[in-house]
């Protein structure tokens, strides 16, 4: 009983993400859009029906399109993060979450539903990319798209934190633009979803070694993994701890005595 | 009394026996280490490797499956391995630079392209004596016996021909001009047709042995790759006559052909460089062997898929498997 108005604030929540989500049908189209440009374009251009190397979970010769989904799903979870943490900053100072932070319930606990929701909206459109991706001939195993949700709803909370993170430190990155940029585009390029890191490597060491410190790296690999039905406990680890660390991180970033505390300072 | 240790030991001996005899395996030469490795088709993991002569190339086995012949280009031999012990018991008389050969159904005649000569070497694998030396085209490559034993069938690469050779005679009878560099001939199993593979030409022809006519000759186009790269070698038949499948060299595709309607099915990517072909004992994987990329890959033929690709030696180039 003690907890029903948690429940029902997480419900509340949802159904209000959910109904914007159902009103933008744009944005939907949109976020697929990206990534199928990247896999039927992009890959096209690429030409590389020759067969990328054998690396692990693969255990033979893939085409690029195949090597390349795993890190597209993490580009619509990161695309979905980012935006859905500055429209929460704009919702903090002018619409609904005003309305929200006002409940009685602990903030972290409303951002965290919100979190959640964004999260769970995000695997609806890589379902729907994966779907698509059947039509060019990249066909994961069926049991994969199961085993992958976990690792999915994982990297969408991660991902999710980070934005919120900023979004609540960092002023100047309120306007989409700075954060395609600063965050956004190094994370994804920075990253195995393009390329495997080996062949980073080959041309750059230091490179190499920003590929994979950046969390995102990690998702990716997750996912990839996952899609294969396979685990890479590294992967989840690091994953996992990125995603504590920005919850805690983001959360306090929502605190009112905190920042309070650090305006006053 | 004497009964019960006897019949344990047999017993035991059968139960040891027993997955040595039933696991499949399949073994492939690595023409620049010089040696066989050896695949359990269970666990698809390489369990052994084996040195043999230098550069070997083509490998079968003898008709009783047990004992497998290898070409040893570098040592001009054929030499003949025990399955049971993996010992070469013998080094036959194969003349210069044996590449591709073929064992008549007679499973005594071996008839051996000799690639530097210009010659096609028969040897007879129980007196180990040379029965006969043909000349063929420049080059020769491909060799097949045709199922009833009356046909080999030579390649040169060279002279862009079949040559037929009548094994009753050892007499060239006739040639058939097909498209350049021909690599590799295969028999259907009835024996009316034969699948003929042109590296440069990048086709596969389709002869009627009755007229040694070309009925049917098969291109392939691969989105992505430039035409250049699609050369085909290797060639292999379902048992049950619905597939044929050709490798396609460096452009690292397994072509599958419907082999009725003469119609492109599919194109599977393997590794690099792939040559080689064979089916499993039980017809339902098909290994090719990739030279460049040094692996072998595994098409599941009922899903028409490449569900692994394992690592061998370098450049591995035939293969055969056995029960």
């Amino acid at each position: 009983m003690q907890l029903s108005p948690y429940t029902i604030a997480f419900t509340g929540i949802l159904k209000r993400e959910f109904l914007r989500f159902i009103h933008q049908r744009t944005r939907f189209l949109s976020a697929l859009v990206r990534p199928l440009l990247w896999l039927v374009v992009f890959a096209a251009g690429f030409r590389a029906a020759l067969g990328v190397s054998i690396i692990p979970p693969y255990q033979t010769y893939i085409t690029y399109e195949t090597y390349i989904l795993p890190g597209l799903c993490c580009m619509i979870l990161l695309f979905n993060g980012m935006q859905g943490a500055l429209s929460m900053v704009y919702d903090r100072e002018m619409g609904s979450m005003k309305v929200l932070l006002m409940s009685p319930l602990p903030r972290s606990w409303l951002l965290f539903c919100k979190l959640i929701a964004i999260a769970l909206l995000s695997l609806a459109q890589v379902y729907a990319f994966i779907a698509l991706g059947f039509l060019v001939d990249v066909e994961p195993p069926l049991i994969g798209l199961l085993t992958v949700l976990p690792a999915l709803l994982l990297t969408a909370v991660m991902l999710g934190a980070i934005g919120l993170f900023l979004s609540a430190r960092i002023r100047q990155l309120e306007n989409f633009a700075g954060v395609m940029n600063f965050v956004i585009f190094p994370m994804f390029f920075l990253s195995s979803a393009l390329y495997p890191l080996w062949k980073m490597r080959e041309s750059s060491e230091w490179l190499y070694w920003v590929c994979s410190v950046n969390p995102f790296t990690h998702a990716v690999e997750l996912v990839r993994f996952a899609l294969y039905a396979e685990l890479n406990l590294e992967a989840l680890l690091i994953t996992a701890g990125t995603t504590l660390v920005f919850t805690v991180l983001a959360l306090l970033g929502f605190n009112p005595e905190q920042a309070a505390h650090s305006k006053g300072r | 009394m004497f009964k019960p240790p006897f019949v344990k030991s047999l017993l035991l001996a059968a139960l040891l026996a027993s997955p040595v005899a039933q696991a499949a395996t399949a073994y492939v030469s690595n023409e620049k280490d010089n040696t066989l490795s050896v695949i359990d088709l269970e666990t698809l993991e390489v369990t052994q490797t084996i040195e043999v002569g230098e550069r070997p190339r083509g490998i079968i086995l003898s008709k009783d499956r047990t004992k497998l012949y290898i070409c040893a280009s570098d040592s001009d031999t054929v030499q003949v391995m025990d399955l049971a012990t993996h010992k070469i018991i013998a080094n036959l008389p194969s003349g210069e630079d044996p590449e591709q050969f073929s064992l008549h159904p007679d499973d005594r005649r071996l008839y051996i392209s000799n690639e530097d000569d210009a010659l096609v070497t028969v040897v007879d694998t129980v007196s180990h004596e040379v029965l006969a030396q043909i000349e063929v085209g420049v080059e020769p490559e491909g060799m097949a016996v045709s199922p009833d034993g009356r046909w080999a069938v030579n390649t040169s690469e060279t002279t862009s021909m079949l040559h037929w050779i009548d094994t009753e005679t050892h007499e060239l009878i006739d040639n058939t001009l097909v498209d350049q560099r021909p690599r590799h001939v295969e028999f259907t199993k009835s024996g009316d047709r034969l699948w003929g593979s042109s590296e440069i030409g990048g086709t596969v022809s389709i002869i009627n042995v009755a007229s040694r006519e070309i009925i049917k000759k098969l291109n392939f186009q691969i989105r992505g790759i430039h035409p250049d790269k699609i050369q085909p070698v290797g060639v292999k038949l379902s048992a049950d006559g619905k597939y044929a499948f050709v490798a396609l060299g460096p452009a690292n595709h397994v072509a599958v052909v419907d082999a009725s309607s003469y119609e492109v099915l599919d194109y599977l990517l393997v590794g690099r460089r792939v040559w080689h072909m064979e089916f499993t004992p039980d017809q339902k994987y098909l290994l090719t062997t990739n030279g460049v990329s040094g692996d072998v890959s595994v098409i599941d033929v009922d899903d028409m898929k490449v569900i692994k690709s394992i690592k061998v030696g370098r450049y591995p180039w035939g293969v055969v498997t056995l029960e």
